[in-house]
């Protein structure tokens, strides 16, 4: 049985393993639709969300997927800046480990800030977003999306369009995706595309008509507008000329072509209203999902309600 | 006083002597060095005898890039702490960088700091003074008023100058006192917000990368003001392959350039960041294992004339955070000697090529009166076991800092004497 210290990255995390993962939350999914949606599996268990960055989806997520497992979810809510030094991070986190949680989960905006918590704490760490790093309850959840409706993961062609260098999902996305034997490509301006990301697997295209004609998934990213600022975009209009989601350029896509998000949109930036809301779109499903993915991984880190006995 | 140096492998470069030899040292000065046995102790009992059989006896190492802290930062280091640091690593001078707090711009810091030395009389200490008043790369400063002050060479060390007409003017001006300009090449522009070189292994660590032709940029800009201007440039640790081509280009069409090398950038590349470790945080930063290749061609045909550390120390709260926040910079003056002695193993240099890169060669650019044997020079002298393996323990280190990436690495080759002037400033505890 899949029984994992810690959520860091998605980076090594094995094929059999994912679907360990995947299987775990389809059985947990029935439970947020019971009227009564709670099960006792994690009581008595407590599970910290330190959030260091603002997030609604990711956050409220986690809160819900530990209340419906019956765990005790504290939620704390902390300010970074460049000049808050490490030291701080790594106090709190052992201040919050000094009261005996069973899960700590972090956000936090400085790539690796997941990584050096886990390494001064006993307590296991789930990474929900570190930097441009990594965030890989968001790439589980959306394979989840993806094979319920696909049926399975191997072969499928995927397309991730927008800001791939300042993307923590991309990341974790490409290597799950590689990992269930799926084939990503990169779209986006140059700008936006991290060097020798190729080596990872994937290929990139500039050029967004052509670049999903042949794919099975769409995933758009939001594009942030501070990126003008450093000379990676000449506008937005401009970039949603070129890299908006329109149903014109849908219509070069697959029929059966499926379209995510990670969240939050740009509606209208870099995803046109009526293909959000077309069926296609499967961005509330992801959303639905998010919730069964962390109560798995709640589960598995946890061995299960038998252990928490002993 | 008088020490004898028995039995010892004694390489001085600078007078192309490697045989086994006895040295001796009288009033702190170096009297004599014959075959073995040959020196007589006359005066028993005022005689001090080392054995140095099986090791190397060596001029001191000078190494010419360090940070003391001193002033302003001395929970980092000390003028004293740096000095035993640089004692134990067989390093009998040093020249510190003036980005201390106050900078080193003016002859009151200068002073300050030579005379701190002085007082501790470990090592020898030489100061570096700011290009520019206050590393601010707006003006100049009082180059002819440092340089009376004990100031042999100008540097805005870690804050390179990047208006170019300020550079071609620091040039110009420098010619006046004869002073090399050290420049640490880095455009900034470039390198805005990264931590670690520019490449795949930033691609997946998701941290801002600093590209490589940062630093290119710069070197090509300083050797091609100085085919004008005139003046001497010497490139502080280089890190790219690009640029030891560019400094050996230079050095083919005869211009006043040389450089040196940093031991961490020709042992590691940017692949040990994987993991955050925040002691893998430099700048320039670790490149990639071509770059490091192309560092060792250029240890190999000369280009790169000597090897600095770039002694960086930093407390643990400036270490023990998030990769971004961490401070730039590792301590190196206890591992240079292994690291060094690990590309005499590769056969990148001979031994004795070695240790010219660290004690003849600096001498030389910066005209300093040691790094060499030479009988009636003062008897600056490192005595090594070049066999000796052991494990690096940063807990051990004399600096006050322990920021190593090299903590618990084996190595080989140990530092067991360490003299200054004769005197003997460092023994091992254990060999």
């Amino acid at each position: 049985m899949f029984k994992p210290r810690s959520i860091l990255g998605a980076n090594g995390l094995k094929k059999d393993e994912i679907v360990t993962i995947l299987d775990t939350a389809d059985t947990f999914k029935e439970i947020s639709t019971r009227p009564i949606k709670k099960v006792p599996t994690l009581r008595g268990r407590t599970i910290i969300n330190l959030f260091f960055e603002p997030s609604t989806r990711t956050r409220t997520s986690f809160e819900i997927a530990g209340k419906r497992l019956s765990a005790d979810v504290i939620n704390i809510s902390g300010s970074t800046s460049s000049t808050v030094k490490g030291e701080n991070l790594i106090d709190t986190a052992q201040n919050l480990e000094a009261m005996n949680p069973d899960i700590l989960v972090i956000r936090h905006s400085q790539s690796g800030a997941a990584e050096m918590i886990s390494r001064n704490i006993q307590c296991p760490v789930i990474n929900a977003g570190d930097g441009f790093h990594e965030h890989p309850t968001q790439a589980l959840l959306d394979l989840q999306t993806i094979r319920e409706t696909k049926g399975s993961l191997e072969g499928l062609k995927v397309a991730i369009v927008g800001d791939i260098a300042h993307s923590r999902v991309v990341r974790s996305n490409i290597y799950a995706m590689k990992a269930m034997g799926m084939e990503v490509r990169l779209v986006g301006p140059p700008t936006m595309i991290p060097v020798e990301i190729q080596k990872l697997g994937v290929s990139v295209d500039y050029y967004l008509e052509k670049a999903i004609q042949d794919v099975d998934v769409i995933m758009m990213l939001r594009i942030q507008t501070e990126r003008q600022n450093r000379y990676l975009l000449s506008s937005l209009r401009e970039y949603s000329n070129l890299f908006c989601l329109t149903s014109k350029i849908l219509e070069k896509a697959k029929d059966d072509v499926l379209i995510i998000h990670p969240g939050p949109v740009n509606r209208g930036v870099e995803i046109a209203l009526d293909v959000m809301e077309s069926e296609r779109s499967l961005i509330l499903n992801q959303v639905t999902n998010g919730v069964a993915v962390r109560m798995a991984l709640m589960y598995l880190l946890l061995g299960g309600s038998d252990d928490s006995v002993n | 006083m008088t020490v004898l140096i028995k039995n010892g492998r004694v390489i001085d470069p600078a007078n192309n002597l490697d045989a086994t030899k006895d040295v001796r040292i009288v009033k702190g000065k170096i009297e004599a060095i014959d075959p073995p046995g040959k020196i007589n102790i006359d005066e028993k009992g005022k005689t001090s005898v080392i054995d140095a059989k099986g090791c190397v006896v060596c001029p001191g190492f000078i190494d010419m890039h360090v940070h003391f802290r001193e002033p302003g930062f001395e929970y980092k280091e000390t003028i004293e702490s740096g000095c035993k640091s640089a004692a134990a690593g067989g390093f009998t001078s040093v020249a510190v960088m003036p980005n201390t707090k106050p900078v080193n711009d003016t002859r009151s810091v200068t002073e300050l700091m030579l005379s701190q030395a002085r007082a501790k009389g470990i090592v020898r200490v030489y100061a570096i003074a700011a290009i520019t008043q206050g590393l601010a790369g707006e003006c100049l400063s009082e180059m002819g008023d440092l340089k009376d002050a004990g100031a042999i060479a100008f540097s805005d060390d870690g804050r390179p100058v990047m208006n170019n007409e300020l550079m071609r003017r620091a040039f110009e001006y420098s010619k006046m006192f004869k002073v090399p300009l050290i420049q640490h090449s880095e455009m900034l522009d470039l390198t805005e917000g990264g931590s670690m070189n520019e490449g795949a292994v930033s691609t997946e660590l998701g941290l801002k990368g600093m590209p490589v032709e940062a630093e290119d940029i710069m070197v090509y800009r300083d050797i091609a003001l100085l085919e004008k201007t005139g003046g001497r440039l010497h490139v502080a640790h280089v890190s790219s392959g690009n640029s030891v081509d560019l400094v050996r280009q230079a050095k083919a069409q005869g211009l006043p350039v040389t450089c040196e090398v940093a031991p961490h950038h020709f042992i590691l590349t940017d692949e040990a960041v994987r993991g955050y470790d925040t002691n893998t945080k430099m700048s320039p930063p670790l490149r990639t294992a071509k770059d490091v290749e192309r560092i060792k061609e250029g240890l190999k045909d000369g280009t790169i004339d000597i090897i600095a550390t770039d002694h960086a120390p930093h407390d643990l709260t400036d270490k023990q955070c998030e990769y971004q926040n961490a401070c730039f910079g590792i301590v190196g003056l206890e591992t240079a000697l292994p690291l060094t002695l690990k590309l005499v193993d590769e056969n990148i240099f001979s031994l004795s090529d070695a240790i010219k890169k660290l004690t003849s060669a600096p001498a030389d650019i910066f005209n300093l009166d040691s790094g060499e044997l030479s009988i009636g020079k003062q008897a600056d002298v490192v005595i090594f076991d070049p066999d000796y393996e052991y494990e690096v323990d940063v807990s051990k280190f004399h600096s006050k800092s322990k920021n190593s990436p090299f903590n618990g690495w084996k190595v080989k080759g140990k530092v067991l004497h360490t003299l200054v002037g004769g005197k003997v400033v460092y023994s091992a505890a254990e060999h």
